[in-house]
């Protein structure tokens, strides 16, 4: 384990005249969620190791409005939007990587309308361009040989088109990447999306994760991994149900981070 | 000769194409009763998806057996028809297999027509096994029961039969078969027809092909067929944008920056009242939807892949979002009936889109995961719709499951959708 954790605001860069590389956008379940602090944690520990020049907003980040949005309360979340936009843009921030795919999305294609224009990236994009331009390195082969499946995210995959990139991640840990019957374009949904994170689930005769779980399960994986603190919430409740402690859980950045034991 | 035959198949052909005309006619007004959405720009990308997605069939395939047989029949649809501009010529001057003249080219075509009539044939026939007899989910669902299976059958009926038709038509022709040139399958049935009175034969096979065309021709306005036509213009005002973007409200943009802007005088009469501001926020009827997705619900052929790919339909769920398509359309149907018996106007008719052919539970169950937008083999957009019906619930009738409100006004409090502090929000750093 290394040392404390490095993690600037952007109030603080700002106040000496500094500008960072990228703006860390940590999202409500990386801020607030147990398991989701985790994923952000093995995050920030790889920016610091890749010395990465970045900050966070802190207290003034909120819900960019993503559930509301897909609730159907547009007012709500243009209020979050605009909000978000203006402490945004007083920073003068270009470019955001987050690790909810979520955020993601919203920052991406539904702020620019607004007022908000920003690169982002998902936290799998941009660790995969630390690899490439050798910013950061995979050290230790902990994953070596062991069985992956990667659980596409929706917000990730059929929103974005972004397949690959924790796909190439996976990859670089030599280990198996095994894809299941419905992948990329045709991934299932984890069943959180939509705001149904936030309420039951309508009578049916299964819950989307088991049946997802299910599928992860036909492949036999050793590790389920994940790119979106819901979608990992998700999994992990339904491995718990189907699966408890033969399948492990895991973000692409955590996979990542514990592979060189940070 | 009489002129009898050319004047019955003139006021066959007319009336046939008038009929038609006046359905298309009321198809764009009914798509046009929706409200007005900014489809400019993007041409060039736009005619690149329909040229790859509806005239190159290219998200078909996804589904190898039903992609395959689709493509032979439309490909036999369309290159076959090219033979329809003969039997019109020869139906209007009298004169028989007028481009008989152009010699092996002419032997070259019909050949291939014939080929393809085959194919056809025998791709529809597996077709109305899959529906009928092959236990296939996505045809058994609910919303398939009645009509929508008759509709789906009727046509495979019109297609083999006009297939039929169009092998007899030749297989019965004595000139054609005795010129060798082009009979590639229908010298295989013309011996079948000896000893009979072939000319009556060619002559009954010819007039029902042609009557057959036209019939299908205005059957299409009452079918789910309709795709054959409206699948291009779809494809074309289909989204351009990432499939995770959903519309910006515009109207409620102008109401969040009056709201958030420190100079705007607190007490000025209402003067924006007029600058759009809607009757409506969200769509509870058709009225309230814009014209690509009332495009798309005329477009949808009832497939399935949508409510098949659908994670809530899969977990039993009452979402299918074929349904969706399906109910939109039906209440279009019938609001454009009622505007038909009132003088060209809309009479209330208590009936909603909302409520009475969709309801909420179907509405709070999906998860916007865009399976459905994926899976559509032309472009339609199940998702904005189910969007638009939950902004109303959300916005006019505060009618969200309580979970919901509850996670709405956290981030209304505090900026998060679980009832934290937002000064806590760095302290997972600790």
């Amino acid at each position: 384990m290394s040392d404390v954790l490095k993690v600037p605001t952007m109030a603080e860069l700002i106040a000496t005249g500094k500008q960072p590389e990228i703006l860390f956008w940590v999202g409500c379940a990386g801020s607030f969620d147990d398991r989701a602090r985790k994923i952000t944690k093995a995050f920030v520990r790889l920016l610091n190791k890749a010395k990465v020049d970045f900050a966070v907003l802190g207290t003034e980040e909120s819900c960019t409005g993503d559930p509301a949005k897909r609730t159907g309360n547009e007012f709500l979340f243009q209020m979050q939007a605009v909000s978000n936009i203006e402490v945004l843009n007083s920073y003068n921030v270009e470019k955001i990587v987050t690790a909810c795919p979520h955020c993601f999305n919203t920052l991406k294609n539904e702020y620019s309308s607004l007022g908000g224009d920003y690169k982002v990236m998902h936290h799998t994009q941009f660790l995969k361009s630390l690899l490439d331009e050798g910013r950061l390195a995979i050290e230790g082969g902990k994953f070596k040989g062991k069985r992956i499946t990667f659980h596409d995210p929706c917000f990730l995959g059929r929103a974005n088109d972004i397949y690959e990139a924790p796909r190439d991640l996976i990859k670089k840990l030599d280990a198996e990447l095994v894809e299941m019957k419905n992948c990329r374009k045709k991934g299932l949904c984890c069943g959180a999306g939509g705001a149904q994170m936030f309420k039951d689930a309508e009578s049916g005769d299964k819950e989307i994760n088991i049946e997802r779980t299910e599928q992860a399960m036909q492949v036999k994986p050793e590790i389920i991994a994940a790119g979106c603190p819901f979608c990992n919430t998700m999994m992990t409740d339904g491995v718990k149900n189907k699966a408890e402690g033969q399948i492990e859980v895991m973000d692409v950045a955590e996979l990542i981070a514990n592979a060189s034991d940070l | 000769m009489s002129l009898l035959p050319n004047i019955i198949f003139a006021i066959l052909i007319f009336s046939g194409l008038g009929l038609f005309t006046r359905n298309v006619r009321k198809l764009r007004r009914n798509i046009n009763l929706g409200k007005d959405v900014d489809t400019s720009g993007n041409t060039k990308l736009r005619w690149i998806n329909m040229l790859k997605i509806a005239l190159g069939q290219g998200k078909m395939v996804r589904r190898p057996i039903a992609g395959i047989l689709h493509i032979i029949v439309y490909l036999g649809f369309v290159i076959i028809n090219i033979e329809v501009l003969e039997i019109i010529i020869d139906g209007f001057f009298g004169t028989h297999r007028i481009f008989s003249g152009i010699g092996p080219i002419y032997g070259v075509l019909i050949g291939a027509f014939e080929v393809l009539a085959l194919l056809v044939f025998v791709s529809v026939i597996i077709f109305w096994f899959r529906r009928n007899m092959v236990n296939i989910k996505r045809f058994m669902s609910s919303e398939m029961n009645g009509w929508p299976k008759l509709d789906g059958n009727l046509i495979l009926y019109f297609e083999i039969v006009l297939m039929a038709l169009f092998i007899t038509m030749n297989a019965a022709d004595i000139e054609f078969q005795s010129s060798n040139n082009g009979n590639i399958i229908s010298q295989f049935l013309a011996p079948i027809f000896e000893g009979m009175n072939v000319n009556i034969i060619e002559r009954v096979a010819w007039w029902m092909h042609i009557v057959g065309i036209i019939i299908f021709l205005n059957y299409l306005y009452y079918s789910k067929h309709l795709h054959i036509l409206l699948a291009f213009p779809n494809t074309y005002f289909g989204s351009v944008k990432p499939k995770g973007f959903l519309n910006n409200v515009e109207s409620i943009t102008n109401e969040v920056k009056l709201m958030m802007d420190p100079e705007v005088d607190p007490y000025a009469t209402n003067s924006t009242e007029d600058v759009n501001t809607p009757d409506k926020f969200g769509a509870s009827d058709v009225l309230d939807l814009n014209w690509v997705q009332l495009l798309n619900a005329y477009t949808c052929t009832e497939c399935g892949r949508c409510t098949s790919e659908c994670p809530a339909n899969q977990t039993g769920k009452k979402l299918s979002p074929r349904k969706i398509m399906m109910d939109t359309r039906d209440r279009l149907v019938e609001v454009g009936k009622n505007i038909d018996s009132n003088n060209g106007e809309f009479k209330l008719d208590g009936i909603q889109l909302l409520g009475d052919y969709i309801t909420n539970e179907e509405i709070w169950a999906c998860t916007s995961c865009n399976a459905c937008v994926e899976a559509c083999p032309i472009s339609i957009d199940p998702l904005s719709i189910i969007l638009e019906m939950r902004r109303y619930l959300v916005m006019e009738q505060s009618a969200a499951p309580m979970e919901l409100n509850n996670m709405m006004s956290n981030i209304e409090n505090n900026g998060a959708p679980w009832p934290y502090n937002q000064m806590d929000r760095l302290n997972w750093k600790n």
